[in-house]
C-alpha cells in the first residue's frame, strides 16, 4: 500500500467521525499553543531583561564594595565582611585609568521632593556629568549635572518628568527651586521621558551632584561606580586594572567586585532560559495528556472497527500495513492538532504582545519545532498500543461476526 | 490447484479443546465449482478460513499451486491471499464510508496500484457486475443484493484464482440469492476456481461437487453432474 493511500485511507476515516477528530485534535492544540504561548512569554521576558542591559550599553562595567565570589548577586549585602567603602576619590582614580572612556559615582538613595505644597518621594540619584551618557539617558530641557570637581556640592538637580509633571504640571520648571530633604535645589534639566531602565524608573528620579547626595545621606560611601569603558574589546583589560588600581588604595586588599555587562547578561540569559524551558515543559505534559487521550480512543475505534480490520487483512494487507493505517490516524490528528495549536499559539501571541507592549513576545522558532514534534511523537507512542492490537487481530474471528 | 493432506484444527474453549477439524484431506483442482455443506460447527467455515489462510492449522500440510503455504508468515500469508485468492462474506463487510468504487478499489489500493489504473480498473470490475450506474454510492444507498455484488466484484478485483464464498446469499432473499449465485456461476465458468460454503440445500445442490462435513470430518464428497462421474472415495 502506497503512503499515499495509507494517509487518504486514514483520512477518511478521520473524516467519517468528524466532532470525535476535531475534539481530540482540540486537545492536542491546546497542548501545543500552550506550549507556544508560555515559550513566547518566557522568550519575551528574556528578550525584555537582555535589552534593558543593552540598552545601558555593553561597555560597562559596575564597581560595587565588597568582595564576591560569584557574579551577579549582590555581594555587599551577601558577604557580613567589613569591607572598605568605595570613596569618591576612588572614583576619580578609576576616571583616569587607561581605557576607560568615562566613569561615573553613584549613590542611591530615596528623599523627599517639595515645591510649595506639592510633595512626593522620589529615588534620588547622586551622580556626576558623565551619568548621562554613561546610562544612555536623554535630557528633554535644560542641561544635566554641571562638570567639574566630583566633590562640588552644587545645588542643583535634574528631574525625571513624571516629577517634574507632578510637581510643576504645565508650568516651567527650569530655574525654579525644589526642596530635596532639608535642602534647595535649583532645576537645571528634565529628562526626556525614557520609562522603565534596569529597574529605575528614570521619570520617576532625581539626579543631583554626588557630594550632595553624600551630604544629604550623610555618608562619605558611594553605592557604585559605573565605568564604561573605551569599545567592547576594553573591557576585560578595564576590569583588571580597575581591580589592580582598587587594591592598591585599599592597602592591597581586594575587597571590590567589578560586574561586567557580559557576565550580569550571561546570568540572566541563563535564568530565564531555565525559566522558560522548564514552562514550556509543564505546558508540554498537556501533550502527554493528549497522548493518553488519542490512545483512549484508537483503543475504542479498534474495538468498533474489528470487522474492517478483518476485512484488511482477507482483502491481503500484512498486519504491517494496518498498523501503519492507525498510525497514520494518528498523526493525522497530531499534524491538524499542531497546526491548530500553532495558529492558537500564535493569535494567543499576538494578543498578549497587544497588551503589555513593552515585552517582546514573539514565539522562538525553536519553541514551536520542538512543540510540533513532541505532539507528533506522543501521538505515535500513545497510537502504538491501539494500532498493534489491530494488527494482531485475529482476522478469521472479526470477520465472523457481523 | 488445493492439496490438503491430514489437516487438523482445534481451538481451546475453557478448559476444552475442540477439534474443529480432524485429519481432513481434501483435493481440489482448478476450475471447480465446489459445495461444502454440514450442520452447525461441522467445521466448514474453520475450513474456507484455513483455505483463505486467515488461519493455521494445527497439524497437516495444505498446498497452493503445488507451494506449501502452511507455515507461511503474515506477509507471506497476506501477498497469498492478495493475489490468488477473493473472498465472498455473508454479510458483505463493505466499508461503510467508502462508496461502491472506493471498496471494490480496496484490494487494488492494498496491492498499491497507480490511482488512475484502479479507476479504470474499478469501473470495469463494477460494469461486470452491473453495477455501473452505482459507483459512487455509499453502501447504506444500496440494496443486499446489489451489495453482494459489489463485495464480489471487490473480490474479483485482483483476478484470484481461488474463489471462496462464506454463505453468500445467507443474507438474501431466494430471487436475489439466486442472481447472485448465477454471478458467481458465471465466473467459475470463466475459469475462477469457485468454494461455496452453505445452508442451503438448493444453492449448494448448484454446485457440481459437494462436499458434505460432519465433526471436523469430510462425510461426503460427490459428483452429482453426469460430467464429473460418480462418488469419490
Amino acid at each position: 500500500m502506497t503512503l499515499a493511500d495509507t494517509v487518504s485511507l486514514a483520512w477518511g476515516s478521520l473524516a467519517h467521525q468528524p466532532r470525535r477528530t476535531l475534539l481530540i485534535a482540540l486537545a492536542m492544540s491546546i497542548g501545543v499553543g500552550a506550549v507556544v504561548v508560555l515559550t513566547a512569554l518566557g522568550e519575551g521576558a528574556r528578550r525584555y531583561v537582555l535589552e534593558q542591559f543593552a540598552s545601558l550599553g555593553t561597555h560597562l562595567l559596575i564597581v560595587l564594595p565588597g568582595r564576591a565570589e560569584t557574579t551577579g548577586a549582590s555581594p555587599g549585602v551577601l558577604s557580613g565582611q567589613t569591607t572598605r567603602d568605595l570613596t569618591l576619590a576612588d572614583a576619580d582614580a578609576v576616571t583616569r585609568l587607561r581605557g576607560v572612556a568615562r566613569a561615573a559615582p553613584l549613590n542611591v538613595g530615596v528623599a523627599q521632593v517639595s515645591r510649595g505644597g506639592l510633595s512626593r518621594e522620589a529615588v534620588l540619584l547622586g551622580s556626576t556629568a558623565d551619568m548621562l551618557e554613561i546610562r544612555h539617558m536623554r535630557l528633554g530641557q535644560g542641561r544635566y549635572l554641571p562638570a567639574g570637581p566630583s566633590d562640588q556640592a552644587t545645588p542643583v538637580c535634574v528631574l525625571g518628568e513624571s516629577i517634574r509633571a507632578e510637581l510643576f504640571g504645565a508650568g516651567n520648571a527650569l530655574g525654579e527651586w525644589v526642596r530635596i530633604g532639608d535642602r534647595r535645589f535649583r532645576v537645571v534639566g528634565i529628562l526626556a521621558t525614557q520609562g522603565q531602565q534596569m529597574g529605575f524608573n528614570t521619570d520617576e528620579t532625581v539626579a543631583i551632584p554626588v557630594a550632595a547626595a553624600q551630604q544629604l545621606f550623610n555618608t562619605e560611601s558611594l553605592f557604585r561606580i559605573l565605568v564604561e569603558a573605551r569599545g567592547r574589546a576594553a573591557v576585560p583589560a578595564v576590569k583588571e586594572s580597575v581591580l589592580a588600581l582598587l587594591k592598591a588604595r585599599h592597602d592591597g586588599e581586594a575587597d571590590v567586585t567589578v560586574i561586567t555587562q557580559d557576565a550580569v547578561l550571561a546570568t540572566f540569559d541563563r535564568i530565564l532560559t531555565a525559566l522558560t524551558l522548564a514552562v514550556a515543559g509543564i505546558a508540554a505534559i498537556s501533550l502527554g495528556v493528549a497522548g493518553v487521550l488519542i490512545m483512549n480512543v484508537m483503543l475504542v475505534s479498534v474495538a468498533q472497527r474489528r470487522s474492517e480490520i478483518g476485512l484488511l487483512k482477507a482483502l491481503g494487507a500484512p498486519a504491517a500495513s494496518v498498523r501503519r493505517l492507525f498510525l497514520a490516524e494518528a498523526g493525522l490528528i497530531a499534524v491538524l492538532g499542531a497546526v491548530g495549536g500553532l495558529i492558537l499559539g500564535l493569535a494567543a501571541s499576538f494578543v498578549l504582545g497587544r497588551l503589555y507592549p513593552a515585552l517582546p513576545i514573539a514565539p522562538p522558532l525553536w519553541a514551536m519545532a520542538a512543540a510540533v514534534a513532541t505532539a507528533l511523537v506522543a501521538a505515535m507512542l500513545f497510537a502504538w498500543l491501539p494500532a498493534r492490537r489491530a494488527a494482531k487481530l485475529d482476522a478469521a474471528l472479526a470477520l465472523a461476526r457481523r | 490447484m488445493i492439496e490438503l493432506d491430514r489437516i487438523s484444527r482445534g481451538f481451546q474453549v475453557g478448559d476444552q479443546l475442540v477439534q474443529a477439524l480432524r485429519e481432513v484431506s481434501l483435493t481440489i483442482n482448478a476450475g471447480e465449482f465446489v459445495s461444502i455443506m454440514g450442520p452447525s460447527g461441522s467445521g466448514k467455515s474453520t475450513l474456507l478460513n484455513l483455505l483463505g489462510l486467515l488461519d493455521r492449522p494445527n497439524s497437516g500440510t495444505y498446498r497452493l499451486d503445488g507451494a506449501d503455504v502452511t507455515g507461511l508468515d503474515d506477509a507471506a500469508a497476506a501477498t497469498v491471499r492478495r493475489e490468488k485468492i477473493g473472498f465472498v462474506f455473508q454479510f458483505f463487510h463493505l466499508v461503510p464510508r467508502l462508496t461502491a468504487a472506493g471498496n471494490v478499489a480496496l484490494p487494488l489500493l492494498l496491492a498499491g496500484m497507480a490511482p488512475s489504473e484502479r479507476k479504470a480498473k474499478v469501473a470495469r470490475l463494477l460494469a461486470d457486475v452491473g453495477l455501473s450506474a452505482r459507483t459512487e454510492h455509499l453502501p447504506s444507498q444500496l440494496s443486499g443484493g446489489q451489495l453482494q455484488r459489489v463485495a464480489i466484484a471487490r473480490a474479483m478485483s485482483m483476478n484470484p484464482a481461488l474463489l471462496l464464498a462464506d454463505e453468500p446469499t445467507g443474507n438474501l432473499d431466494r430471487a436475489t440469492g439466486r442472481e447472485v449465485l448465477a454471478l458467481l456461476e458465471d465466473l467459475n465458468r470463466r475459469g475462477t476456481t469457485l468454494i461455496l460454503v452453505t445452508h442451503d440445500q438448493e444453492i449448494g445442490a448448484r454446485a457440481k461437487r459437494h462436499i458434505a462435513m460432519e465433526d471436523g470430518r469430510v462425510v461426503g464428497d460427490t459428483h452429482p453432474s453426469p460430467a464429473g462421474g460418480g462418488e469419490m472415495p
